[in-house]
């Protein structure tokens, strides 16, 4: 038979591949990201479609203009930009005008990721180079924070305990369904909570970087709550309040711009609730997710070199 | 029962739905065999026939120098027809004796059955093992008597036996315990005693339960042998892991199994060894299994060294349409072959057979770090650095982030999502690595 006369394919081992592929990867996370979208729309009505509508098409816009720009092969289709879009979105209070929602998406894509070599190649996270990039531009516009569903102005309940406005605190409960003031994707723990239990699920996040970030802030908060004598509402309080939650599982979990050895994940997680806390409690921010994780963003590559793991069979680490 | 696993690994699909369930089948004797003169790591074989000559089944008709090596022997009975360079499944070419069956099925007549297979030495065993041609047979083809013999200052402690079989499709060990515990059983035996050591494990992934059962009750009553179940991982069946997950030991870094006191097997070799010793065969058939879209009757082959895939393919009823690859091993870690005309030799535990189908559309992409290769690297490498140190041509910074250590699993590049071919970038630096440091010795 002589396999028909053809020579046959030959390439090297292994022949065979995961379904695994970065567009499935993708997809993945938004679906992970539906219940808070679900949730803010529930909470902030319309004014919550039109934001993230805006920051997803001005994002894939973006990176495709650009790639096409720099002669790039366009990937739009992998969803990485609908994610930064979305995510982008999901940290910006509903009272935000639109063409500033845009501006951040522009600059997210364009800056954060495709003039670092797209994709894989960025040093930080895209969505909160975008953030960061608002808040420092337009700092009362991205934070007109309302209330849910009646709009009504109002403090984030951070923002409540840094400025000392003495207005009363909401009650926890609300703060874990997310019947608060703060950013379209912030307010629902629980939402972010489903999302986060379907990465992990998924494997696509490794719990080390939300664990060990939740834990270094509860820890930490815990311990200010005792000298304040207000208990374990207080770190809890800290959990539920600001990005935290969006955070620790969606931004801090990010691919590219952590680390990719398991302990350093761990490293990376405990420094984002260090920075996290010292911006809270002493800086000149009533929050300070975002912050910390650019900031952590930048040690990565050096927190990798450091936590490498021992060779199998190698005895002690080879760091 | 006890259990043991290693860290790292992926989860695989089996595709062994197919022929686990399917009896070992005796595969139809060629008319003509081809028995390359090297099956095995080693010296090679030098022909100690003649074209012409009349030679009997079980007939050594090569044998190489040295200590590492492995005699070859006739598989059946007929005329040397030929001496010729041939394609190999490893991928290379290698002379190869040719013989004409003359289907007399006639035995060499030294070959009978032994009547004190007990009071054997361990010295007598290992002359025996090495005189029937036997070498690792779950692919690894490592001379068995060299691995059986004893090192200056080593202890063998425990011996374990490799019944793991994670590659997917292959179902030839699975068959072989089911259908000759007993010989499995005795050839531990054997080798036990010809290490000096009375511990034996045979290790079996746990999505073979009723070969666990049958080993278990076949071990059971015989002193110091126990059966282990091991959890469903790739590559549970690879050697440093599976001494792990039985023993807890971690065979450290360019070390021999030996230096943890212990000795490894394939189940295969295993039968091997005890039908050598009980009745004096050579190693000249082995179990196969032949699997794949490719081929229309899937089935497990008792089948005979030398005998050319296209043989097995056609008992098989043939392609089921047009081709693409011949894998000879197992999907994650054997070679392709550009033919079908390569014969079976003592190392192949399967043949996979791929279909043509539509070209799948992904690209390589550029790496994003998503650890997925670094948390399933069984051995503890980070194979997204080795990669970007490969492309920048960085060899030094690759062997100190250990490169050398790779056991060319496949399991990162089976889970990159970014579908980066981070094996070969490896096996590049390796290369790269080995060839440096051959240059250095040799100032």
């Amino acid at each position: 038979m002589n396999n028909q006369g053809n020579l046959l394919t030959v390439t090297p081992s292994p022949h065979l591949h995961s379904s695994n592929s970065i567009p499935a990867a993708m997809r993945d996370v938004i679906i992970a990201l539906i219940p808070a979208f679900i949730a803010s729309v529930y909470f902030f009505r319309i004014s919550a479609v039109l934001v993230v509508v805006t920051c997803i098409v001005t994002a894939v816009v973006c990176e495709m203009a650009a790639q096409k720009l720099m002669k790039r092969e366009v990937t739009v289709n992998d969803y990485s930009a609908v994610i930064t879009g979305l995510l982008l979105a999901l940290t910006l209070p509903a009272t935000v005008p639109l063409w500033v929602a845009a501006i951040g998406a522009a600059v997210a894509i364009i800056i954060g990721k495709q003039l670092f070599g797209g994709l894989g190649n960025n040093i930080f996270n895209p969505a909160l180079i975008g953030r960061a990039f608002l808040l420092a531009s337009w700092p009362v516009a991205t934070t007109g924070w309302v209330t849910p569903i009646d709009g009504v102005s109002t403090a984030t309940p951070l923002g409540i305990i840094k400025e000392s406005l003495g207005s009363e605190l909401p009650n926890l409960t609300d703060m874990f369904i997310g019947n608060i003031a703060g950013c379209l994707g912030e307010t629902s723990a629980l939402a972010l909570l489903l999302g986060a239990l379907y990465l992990i699920y998924k494997k696509h996040i490794d719990w080390r970087i939300p664990t060990g970030y939740l834990a270094t802030v509860f820890a930490i908060t815990a311990v200010v709550g005792m000298t304040k004598g207000q208990g374990l509402s207080y770190p809890v309080f800290h959990l539920f309040a600001g990005g935290l939650m969006l955070g620790a599982f969606f931004m801090a979990t990010d691919w590219v711009t952590t680390p990719v050895t398991k302990k350093g994940r761990v490293v990376f997680g405990i420094g984002c609730g260090l920075i996290t806390v010292l911006i809270r409690l002493k800086g000149g921010y009533p929050e300070g997710v975002c912050y910390s994780i650019l900031l952590m963003n930048t040690l990565a590559p050096l927190i990798d070199r450091y936590t490498k793991d021992r060779v199998f069979g190698g005895g002690k680490s080879h760091a | 029962m006890k259990k043991g696993t290693f860290k790292g690994g992926v989860h695989l699909p089996g595709y062994k739905d197919m022929t686990q369930g399917l009896g070992i089948v005796t595969a139809v004797i060629p008319d003509k065999v081809y028995i390359p003169l090297s099956q095995h790591i080693g010296a090679p074989c030098s022909p100690i026939v003649q074209v012409g000559e009349e030679v009997k089944k079980g007939q050594k008709i090569g044998e190489g120098k040295g200590f590492v090596t492995a005699p070859v022997h006739a598989s059946v009975s007929g005329k040397v027809v030929a001496i010729e360079t041939r394609e190999h499944p490893g991928g290379n070419f290698v002379p190869c004796i040719v013989i004409e069956n003359d289907r007399r099925e006639e035995w060499e007549k030294t070959i009978k059955p032994r009547s004190n297979p007990q009071d054997l030495s361990p010295e007598e065993i290992r002359k025996i093992v090495f005189e029937a041609g036997i070498v690792g047979m779950g692919g690894a083809t490592f001379p068995a008597h060299v691995k059986y013999s004893p090192v200056e200052g080593k202890k063998a402690e425990v011996v374990v036996l490799n019944g793991v079989e994670c590659e997917p499709y292959i179902t030839s060990d699975h068959r072989l315990m089911l259908e000759k515990a007993e010989r499995v059983v005795a050839g531990l035996q054997y080798i036990m005693k010809s290490v000096d050591c009375s511990k034996g494990v045979i290790g079996i992934e746990d999505n073979k339960p009723d070969a666990i059962e049958v080993m278990e009750k076949a071990a059971s009553g015989v002193p110091g042998i126990e059966v282990m179940s091991l959890p469903e991982k790739y590559p549970q069946g690879s050697e440093k892991q599976l001494i792990y997950s039985c023993t807890g030991r971690e065979v450290p870094v360019g070390g021999l199994p030996l230096a943890v006191g212990v000795v490894v097997s394939n189940v295969g070799t295993s039968v091997a060894v005890a039908e050598a010793i009980e009745e004096g065969k050579p190693l000249i058939e082995r179990i196969l299994t032949l699997n794949g879209d490719g081929v229309k009757s899937p089935a497990n082959y008792s089948v005979r060294v030398g005998t050319l895939f296209s043989d097995l393919i056609e008992q098989s009823g043939g392609y089921t349409g047009e081709i693409e690859k011949i894998i000879a091993g197992g999907p994650m870690m054997g070679k392709t072959v550009y033919t079908d005309s390569v014969p079976v030799i003592k190392g192949s535990s399967g043949v996979v057979v791929y279909k043509k189908k539509e070209q799948e559309v992904f690209k390589e992409r550029d790496c994003v770090r998503c650890a997925r290769c670094v948390d399933g690297c069984p051995q503890f490498l980070e194979p997204t650095t080795l990669m970007k140190l490969a492309k920048r041509q960085q060899w030094e910074e690759a062997e100190k982030n250990y490169a050398l250590n790779c056991i060319e699993c496949g399991s990162c590049e089976y889970v990159c999502p970014a579908r980066i071919p981070l094996l070969q970038y490896i096996r590049r630096a390796k290369q790269e690595i080995t060839a440096i440091n051959r240059a250095k010795a040799n100032k």
